[in-house]
């Protein structure tokens, strides 16, 4: 098996995603939100957009290893550090974030994760890439960009500092 | 009664007998003792139970993961403390708990522990948590039960008790972070007791500094310094520049068998007194695995001193349980794997 890589433009993907944020809040579709990103990489845009917005709040970070509905199959993934949300989220309005939009699974599990905390009064969803491969009614409020990527192709972002992202493309060879 | 430390029965041939705690893919399955697991499974164990604890400090408690599973407590030999936390452990993490009080159940009736287990197995039980009075109970389990189902040792006579041993270091770590720069001491009724030979192998796994035990000469297992331990049988040396002492139950049968010679005499040798405590480290933590007898092998002031983690223990007992519950259901996934 070979094994491509093709970079994606991280900067200019972050930039779209924070003005679309920004647009949305100054039209006040979301009151005085919490930013949480999801495990690992949907922190580190969480981190850029929470530095953006200027938001007064700590981030909330989510893992949602004990919520994966993958758990039959897969097993426990091994933990990287605990979820930690120090502000209540009962009456919230709630900017989730994540790095790459996919199946739709892992957006599922961290709501099922953030309702255990409380009730919050509205989630929005931001990711930095949404592509192809939907398998839950699950869709991105605000996005950065937008790819259509074959079956043997995966978008791998590593950062924190600074974040670069690119797709993969594992051929049969 | 005899005395001497009673091992497991172990097959004759087999090259590893801790192996049958880990599946043919080498994912943990049992917990049995925690000879086998090494340092890595240790601090895996330790990072996800982590994980687990942050969970307990919310407003639901709960977490999906073994949702349509069942966990049954069988408790060969009574206890409140170990169970409960397992039972919490389990419904934390959604499994159906089943309690059976085997002390005053079936076994009596003649049954043997073998039907015992086939017949729950026929009800459908993932995960089985056993306490026995015997020696090696747990292995005998782990060794006739179904494919899918985990074994966990909550205590077998003189030999393990796992979870408590890795609860504690669990305590320690959030406390003292690293462990190799660490003194530990262990004191009283060694011995008898499956937690400080759970405890014994875990701190050494986990590369101690220094590891004590501190007790008279009938309280110590023979050869007890091939277990990687410095023996001390006064308490002043033995707690001198000490991070972390370990109070251990005293039972009260031994007196009867003339180990002591009397609760008194020990509780002036060896009680955790204030005055005693001074010899420690001024930041010294105070542990006990419960239930404590006051004014027997600890004072009431150092129990609830602010040295003290006691209680710390016993809720980190929770998260620790649930990290070793998830993780051997981890590996029993059925055929499909």
């Amino acid at each position: 098996m070979t094994q491509t890589d093709r970079p994606l433009p991280v900067d200019t993907a972050i930039a779209r995603l924070v003005d679309q944020v920004r647009t949305s809040l100054a039209q006040g579709h979301l009151k005085n939100p919490l930013v949480v990103g999801i495990h690992t990489g949907g922190v580190w845009v969480a981190n850029a957009l929470h530095r953006a917005l200027d938001c007064q709040e700590p981030l909330g970070r989510l893992n949602i290893t004990f919520y994966r509905d993958d758990f039959r199959t897969l097993g426990l993934h091994p933990q990287v550090s605990p979820s930690d949300l120090s502000v209540d989220v009962d009456g919230r309005d709630i900017i989730l974030v994540d790095d790459v939009l996919f199946t739709g699974r892992t957006v599922r599990a961290a709501m099922n994760e953030l309702f255990d905390y409380g009730r919050p009064r509205r989630i929005a969803l931001a990711v930095l890439y949404q592509r192809n491969g939907r398998e839950l009614p699950i869709c991105a409020d605000w996005l950065g960009q937008t790819l259509e990527l074959g079956d043997d192709e995966q978008i791998h972002v590593d950062g924190p500092e600074p974040m670069t992202a690119r797709i993969v493309t594992n051929e049969e060879s | 009664m005899a005395v001497e430390f009673v091992r497991p029965k172990i097959p004759k041939f087999a090259p590893d007998p801790w192996a049958i705690q880990f599946d043919d893919k080498g994912r943990l399955r049992h917990l049995l003792t925690i000879e086998g697991l090494g340092p890595q499974w240790i601090t895996r164990i330790l990072d996800t139970a982590e994980g687990f604890v942050s969970v307990t400090d919310r407003e639901i408690k709960k977490v999906p993961l073994l949702r349509g599973r069942t966990v049954v407590n069988l408790f060969f030999e009574s206890s409140t403390r170990t169970r409960t936390t397992f039972e919490l452990a389990a419904k934390r993490l959604s499994a159906d708990v089943l309690n059976l009080n085997l002390a005053t159940s079936a076994t009596k009736k003649g049954e043997s522990l073998l039907d015992t287990l086939h017949n729950i197995e026929a009800m459908q039980a993932d995960m089985f948590v056993v306490r026995h009075e015997q020696s090696g109970a747990a292995h005998f389990m782990a060794r006739h039960v179904a494919p899918h189902v985990s074994v966990l040792n909550a205590g077998d006579g003189w030999h393990s008790h796992p979870t408590q041993a890795l609860l504690d270091a669990f305590t320690i770590r959030r406390h003292k972070g690293d462990f190799t720069p660490l003194r530990i001491a262990i004191v009283g009724d060694i011995r008898h007791s499956r937690v400080a030979r759970s405890q014994m192998h875990v701190f050494n796994s986990l590369n101690v500094g220094e590891l004590r035990v501190i007790a008279p000469r009938t309280l110590l297992p023979t050869h007890v310094e091939k277990l990687g331990v410095r023996v001390f049988h006064d308490m002043r040396e033995g707690l001198r520049d000490v991070d972390v002492i370990i109070m251990l139950r005293l039972q009260r049968e031994r007196m009867e068998s003339g180990l002591l010679p009397s609760e008194e005499e020990f509780y002036r040798l060896y009680g955790l007194t204030e005055e005693k405590l001074a010899w420690a480290k001024p930041d010294a933590i105070v542990m006990h695995p419960g239930p404590a007898n006051r004014g027997v092998e600890i004072e009431s002031s150092v129990a609830d001193g602010p040295q003290s983690v006691i209680l710390e223990q016993v809720s980190n007992g929770i998260g620790v349980r649930m990290a070793v519950m998830s993780l051997c259901m981890s590996a029993n996934r059925g055929e499909n794997a």
